[in-house]
Formats: C-alpha cells, structure tokens, sequence
C-alpha cells in the first residue's frame, strides 16, 4: 500500500477545497457543504496515511523531478513527519466543520469563499512542509503556510486591529523566512545540494554548526513564538476567525517546531549549550508567557499567551532530549523528546478545543472581552462544560492528555537531578507554570461561565452542533490520552526513534503507565461520584445571586471582574509585567461615577519592537523627497545611475592622473 | 562599407542634435523617422555575409520605425491637437549645447570601453552613447507626452545601434524582439496619449502626479 499517496490526497483535498466552495453563490450555503466534505475527505485519508506510517515506522520517499523550472518536488513521509501530519489533518477537518457553523456562508457572504480558500490552502502548505525534503521545496511550502495565515489574520479587514495585527505579522513572519533562506544558504554551500542531507560527522567546524543552530532557532523562533519573538502571536491570534486561531495556535506554531526538529537531525554537533540554551528559552517562555495571559481580558489574546507558555514547555522537553544526546544519556533524551511530542500534539488538542469553544462564545454573545460575559454556564451548558475540560487539560491537571506529557517532562528532568543538579529549578518553574495557568482558567471560567449575565451581552443560547460537534471530538482525543497513555506509546516512540536516530530505552520502561489510566479511571469516577452526592446534597437548597457574599440586594455589576480576580497575582508579580493602571482619584465625601482599568502590554512590542520600527520609519523617511511622482524626475535618476555605472568601467585613476 | 557606415553614423548624430533643438513636434517626428530608416540600412552594412534574415531586419526596422510608428505619432498629435512643445525644463539651445557636450565627451572616453576595440566600434560606440543621452534628455526634460515617446524611441534606437557591435553574439531573433516591444510599447502609449488628453485636457505628463493616492 502507498500510504504517501494517501497522504498527498489528503493536501491536494485541502488545497481545492476552497477553490470547489467558490462555485456557489455568495449568499448560498450550499457549496461550502461540499467545501467541508472535500476538506474532511481529505483530512481523513491523510489521517489513515500518516498513522499507518507512524505506527508502522516506515518511511516512504517520492520524487518529482521537473516539478515546476529549476526546481524538483522530493518528498519523503517517515515517522517524524507523519507524527506532525497528524494535528495538521485532525484539526484541519474538524475546524473545516467549525467552519460551517462559525464563518456560514449566507452570514459572511464577502469573506466567506476567501476564507476557506486561504484556510485550505495554509492545511495543504503545512502538511507539504513536514514532507519536502529539499531546501526550495521547504521555503516554498513554508512561504504558503505563512501568507495563507496572513491573509487568514486580515480576513475582517474592515477592523483596524485585524490590519495592524497582520502587517506586524507579516513583518516577523518575513524576517524569519529571511533567516531561514540565510539558513539553507549556509548549508546548501556545506553540502553542495539542496536536499537535507545530514552533515559528516566531525567535517564542519562547531562554530559553523552553532551558526546553523541559532539561525534556526531564530527563524523558526519567530514562526513558533517562542519569547522574545512572540510579538506578533497574541494580536494575530485573537484578531483572526475563532476556528483559523485554533488552527494557528494548535498546529501553525508547531511548524516552528518541526523546523527546529528537522535542522537537528542534520546536524552532527551537539554541544550541551545548545541544550541549556533551548531549555532556558523554554523556561523563560512558560513563565512569561503565563505572567501575560493572567493580565489579558481578551479571552483569545489570553489563550494566545497561553500558547507562547506552552510552546515554553514543548521546548524545555526538546531542550532537555538535546542535553540528553550532548552527555548520552538515554533516558533523557526519551522523555524529554517524548514530553516534547505528546504536548505538540496535546497542545494541539486543547488549544484547539479551548480556541473553539471561546469562538462558541463568542459566536452567541458577539464579545471577545472577559468582563463583559457572565453566567454563561447557565445558557450555554456544552460549552461551558468543553471549556471547562480544555481549562483542566491545559493546566496539566489529571486524568487529561496535558498532564501526561508534562509528566515525562517532569521525570526526564527528575532523572537529571544526579549529573546536573541545576535543571531540578526548570522543574519548579514547570510546576510554577501549571499553578499560575489553573489561576489563570480560574479566572477566564469563573467571570465568564460562572456568575450571572452582566447587563450588556446579547442574550446567550447554546451554538449549533456544527460548532460543539468538532469540541466534542477534541475533548474526547484529550480524555482519552488521558486514561489511556499507553495507546501513544508507539507513536511516541517510534517518532523518538526516527528523530534520534539511536536506539533508546522503552518508554514504557520509564513511566507507569498501567498506574496512570488506573489514575485516570479513579479520578473521573470520584469526580463523578463526588457531582451526584452534591446534587443530592444540595437538591433542596435554596437559590441565590451568585457571589453575592451575604450582601443583601447584590447587582450583576458587583461581580468580580477579571481585573479584580486577577489583581492579587499581578501585584505581587508587578515587577515582571508592565502593567498600566488607570484607577480614579477618590477626593470628598460624595464620589461621581469613575472607571478602573488596567492594561497588560507587551513589554517585547512596546518598548522594543515599536520603537525600532519608528526609528527606521523616521529615518527611511528622508529618502521620501527623492519620491517626487514626475515621470522626468524618475527616468533622470536613470540616467544618473547609468553614467554612474558607465563612470565605473573607466579607467578614474588614469583620469585624475591627466588631468591633475 | 566603413565610409558609408561612418557617414549613416554622423547623420544619425546630427539627427539628434536637431531633435534636441526643435520644439515642433511634426518635425521632431519626422527627424526620428529619417533616424529609423538610416538605422534600418545598418545591419546588411554591418554583417559579413549578408543572408535574410539582416534583410529582414532591415525592412522590419525600416517599415517599423519610419513608416508604421510615425505615423501611430502623427495620428495621435492630431487627435490630441498639439503642435508645440511650449515649456521644456531646460531651454532648446541649452538641450542642444548638452547634447553636443554629451557627444564629445562620448567620442572622447568611448576609447576605454571593452568593446570600442572592434573595427568598427570607432564610431559606433560614441554615437550610441550619444543617442542614449539624447533620449534620455528628451525624457527627462520635455513634459508632453508625445516627446516623451519620441525620446524614448531614440533611446532605444541607441540600443539598436549599440546591438550591431553584437551582432555575432545575439542572434537576430533577440533584435526582432525588441523591436516587436517597442512596437507594441508604442501602440500603447500613444493609446495611453489619448486618454492623458482627454481625461486632463492636456498632454502634461506633470498633471500624472495627481493621480497618486
């Protein structure tokens, strides 16, 4: 069986299935039905594909050697690629069917077509990204990834903050590719080919090699988002459609990670810096990006924030497989590869849920700001119960997928504590980490679920089930990761196994599993228990305003609002965040309406990013003058660089010599 | 060969310098019509075994640039009714001085260029140099649309005459190409000419600039 043909069915579906939804009408529905069922299609068909590589451990090579002038498709499906195709065609499909529920054609009739063009197209660029084998294929496949996702960003192009979030997008996505073309540059003059092919072993010198290294953690740094180069993340996260940001955050930023994976196994060098280096950024984007989703009131750019956190966490387990393969040792490379995986995936899966389920929200309440929302639970009972799931998994609580995959990250820098006693810190910052996220849901679940509905939300109704269906198959991918860790063993390994290329101890070895689902099964069964005796207990209690706190006539504007929930945590973290308050000034005995406000910026866009750009604004600005619109003016400057050129061929020095 | 060669040449150069110096546009047409056809009676002059295809060129460059463009200029300057060319940014005689400053100082320094040492790239060097200051004079220092075209057919004409140095090199399909472009670019400027005259009322191509967003 040719499971790569498979495979590229699944692309070619994905690239035309936007293309098929623009037969229909603009207000019809009718075409983005077949749309949807091209791009499901497809998804499934990769899907078999990329499991049956995956759990068979094959690898499958095919070449096109006049794709298209001077170029040639070479393309290879093994375990690593295939572990990554699946997200890619997963959450490609059930977003697609999102889709149709979320962006309906007869309610977008002018973006509707454009968006699920440029989605098909950025699922189909990402999927040929894990499979080019070849430099030019791979920036080509990389450069369609990442326009679709512009175009995705600047879908509502009539909102202001949708343009400016995309043209800073566009500007970081770029300034990567640049290092990437600057990366496969140096390696292609190394090799003398565009193929990836690995380096020999001790040919290239280690300051070469550390140069390859950090461009590609700059490069594919900036497209994973990893802290500083998360600037461009949250604003183009929360401004695109609620199903494109879950595909961004689950599966695009992961691309990133791929790339990072993918240069290493080329390389031959690994020094321990490299590894202390990764797990370092790791640790300073978990903790950071956490610190920044607690401040944000914007449900999306605080799941955004929560996506740097833990593409933190995915790179504290690659960093410490890396470390692992610099002092060989075995077991660290498993489980921090295996940590580093699983949460590609994991992240995927509540990111994705979590994503779709604020899109739910904010599909029936037209608001994306926390504070605005409220007792949500009560009117939107599926939701509310999905978000509630997605909170739990991401705060790497068990018995759900993200605690397993943190789990190994935790053991694999446990098993470090003997050589190197440092990285048991990288550990409680782990812990840290997953303590402040659980603040963090705490906060988002409890102002928008819980409570009552403040005054100014349009009245909330449960979304259709082409909306909760693709979250209940997501939430159910997380549950039972969770129970059942075993079933990604073998994924998991034989990833492992294709991306180290040695062999390795069992995972199976190394983690409990079998105590983990008993775990698992014993939590959500007490859990359940634990619900029916309340429901019991409490089924003749009395009903009240929520967190009224014995006051006697509470309002709905009494609530506890994000800010306040949130209060406590960014005081006592104020140093780290750079927090903006804008708090009334109380004076007299009688006091006037007043408003309090905080702002949590980002420090990296703020104080860094934009004042560069305004300084080279300003100084590119001087060159304006010479822009004076005349056709004469133009064609002169033409002239003066043609007699400059000409001036160049002559002999100057014999020139001056004659003359003077 | 060489004296007729050498004679064409010094015409085409005189040419220039008169196109330079007139501000009526019929005249101007004219002069690079009589340009075009002197050009056309080049390449059989130049190659050693004269086949068809020199042949071909010569009549294609011939029936192009001084019978078909000309007359694509002369129905838009009627269409258009401009007869002068009012308001140069630099003064006719000062053209003319620069021009022949351009000439000079082409026929002094053409000697250092790689290919000037060819037989017969005395002459031809300088004199395609000097045609390309020309048109670029024109292009950058008259505003009517219709000498703009013209300072851009002597430029290229300049090209052309700088390609017969080349001949060995670029095959002649390569020169039929360019001059097909140049055809064709015309064709759609002096469709161009027409809409300038009557969205503006005018052929300034200054007024182009308030087109800009």
């Amino acid at each position: 069986m040719n499971w790569m043909a498979l495979v590229l069915v699944g692309v070619i579906a994905f690239a035309v299935s936007g293309p098929v939804g623009m037969l229909g009408r603009r207000g019809g529905n009718g075409w983005q039905w077949v749309s949807a069922v091209v791009a499901v299609g497809g998804g499934l068909c990769g899907l078999v594909g990329a499991f049956a590589v995956l759990l068979g451990s094959l690898s499958e090579s095919l070449s096109f050697p006049a794709a298209a002038p001077a170029m040639t498709l070479d393309l290879r499906v093994g375990p690593l690629s295939a572990f990554f195709l699946i997200p890619i065609f997963a959450i490609g499909a059930l977003s697609s069917i999102y889709g149709l529920g979320y962006w309906r054609q007869s309610r977008h009739p002018r973006t509707g077509r454009k968006l699920r063009f440029w989605y098909g197209l950025l699922i189909a660029g990402m999927a040929m990204l894990t499979l080019c084998e070849n430099s030019i294929d791979f920036l080509v496949a990389w450069e369609m990834m990442a326009l679709s996702t512009f175009f995705l960003i600047i879908i509502e192009d009539q909102k202001l903050a949708a343009r400016q979030a995309a043209w800073v997008y566009l500007v970081a996505t770029h300034l990567g590719t640049l290092l990437l073309v600057a990366l496969f540059a140096i390696l292609r003059v190394i090799t003398g080919s565009f193929l990836f092919h690995p380096l020999p072993p001790g040919q290239v010198g280690m300051g070469l090699q550390t140069t390859i290294f950090l461009l590609a953690t700059a490069g594919f740094g900036l497209k994973a988002g990893i802290v500083p180069l998360h600037f461009w993340l949250p604003e183009a996260h929360a401004n695109a459609p609620s199903h494109v940001s879950a595909t961004l955050s689950g599966v695009t930023l992961k691309m990133g990670i791929f790339g990072m994976l993918r240069v290493l196994t080329l390389l031959s060098a690994r020094p321990p810096a490299w590894g202390f280096f990764l797990l370092t950024l790791g640790v300073v984007s978990a903790f950071m990006g956490v610190l920044w989703a607690i401040g944000q009131h914007d449900v999306k750019k605080m799941l955004a924030y929560h996506s740097v956190e833990n593409i933190g966490i995915i790179l504290m387990g690659l960093g410490l497989a890396l470390l692992g393969e610099a002092e060989h040792q075995p077991i660290w490379i498993v489980l921090g590869m295996a940590g580093c995986l699983l949460h590609v995936w994991n992240h995927g899966l509540f990111k994705s849920l979590l994503f779709l389920s604020a899109g739910s929200v904010i599909h029936c309440t037209g608001t994306r700001d926390i504070d605005r929302l409220g007792g949500l639970a009560k009117s939107m009972k599926i939701t509310a119960a999905l978000f509630m799931l997605g909170s739990l998994a991401i705060c790497g609580l068990p018995p759900l997928n993200g605690f397993i995959s943190e789990l190994f990250i935790y053991l694999g820098l446990f098993h470090t504590i003997a050589r190197l006693p440092i990285l048991s810190l990288a550990a409680a910052v782990l812990a840290m980490v997953g303590a402040l996220a659980a603040a963090c849901f705490t906060k988002a679940y409890g102002v928008a679920f819980l409570g009552t509905a403040r005054n100014n939300v349009r009245r909330a109704h449960e979304s259709g089930p082409t909306l909760w269906i693709p979250m209940c198959v997501l939430a159910a991918a997380c549950v039972l990761i969770g129970v059942a860790p075993s079933l990604v063993l073998a994924p998991l390994m034989h990833a492992t196994a294709a991306w180290s290329g040695q062999t390795l101890p069992a995972l199976g070895s190394l983690v409990p599993f079998r105590t983990l689902s008993m775990l698992g099964v014993g939590l959500i069964a007490a859990t359940g228990v634990g619900f029916l005796v309340q429901r019991y207990a409490l089924r003749q209690a009395r009903t009240g305003a929520t967190w009224a706190c014995g006051y006697i006539a509470p309002s709905k504007r009494m609530q506890y609002t994000a800010s306040s929930l949130a209060q406590m945590l960014l005081t006592a973290l104020g140093p780290l965040l750079h927090q903006r308050r804008r708090e009334p000034r109380i004076s007299g005995v009688l006091v006037g309406p007043s408003h309090f406000h905080t702002v949590v910026s980002d420090p990296v866009l703020k104080d860094a990013v934009e004042p560069i750009w305004r300084r080279l604004r300003s100084m590119l600005a001087r060159g304006q003058g010479f822009q004076k619109g005349s056709i004469q003016n133009y064609i002169f400057y033409m002239l003066l660089i043609l007699l400059a050129l000409l001036a160049f061929t002559l002999p100057l020095a014999m020139l001056w010599k004659l003359l003077f | 060969m060489l004296m007729i060669l050498n004679a064409i040449l010094v015409l085409v150069i005189l040419i220039n310098l008169f196109a330079l110096g007139t501000s009526r546009m019929k005249a101007l047409i004219h002069a690079a019509a009589f340009q075009g056809v002197l050009l056309g009676f080049l390449p059989p002059l130049v190659v050693k075994d004269v086949g068809t295809l020199p042949l071909l060129m010569a009549v294609m460059t011939i029936v192009l640039k001084g019978i078909v463009i000309p007359n694509m200029l002369l129905k838009a300057l009627r269409d258009a009714q401009v007869k002068r060319e009012v308001e140069p940014l630099i003064g006719f005689m000062p053209s003319i001085l620069l021009g022949a400053v351009a000439t000079a100082v082409a026929l002094a320094l053409a000697g250092h260029l790689a290919p000037a040492h060819s037989p017969l790239g005395l002459l031809v060097i300088p004199t395609s140099i000097s045609m390309l200051c020309t048109g670029f004079l024109l292009l950058t220092t008259r505003v009517k649309a219709v000498t703009q075209v013209i300072g851009f057919l002597l430029l290229e004409n300049g090209i052309f005459v700088f390609g017969l140095l080349l001949l060995s090199a670029i095959p002649y399909l390569v020169e039929l190409g360019v001059l097909l472009d140049l055809f064709v670019g015309i064709f759609v400027i002096s469709i161009i000419i027409h809409h300038i005259n009557r969205a503006f009322a005018s052929q300034d191509t200054r007024r182009l600039s308030s087109l800009k967003g």
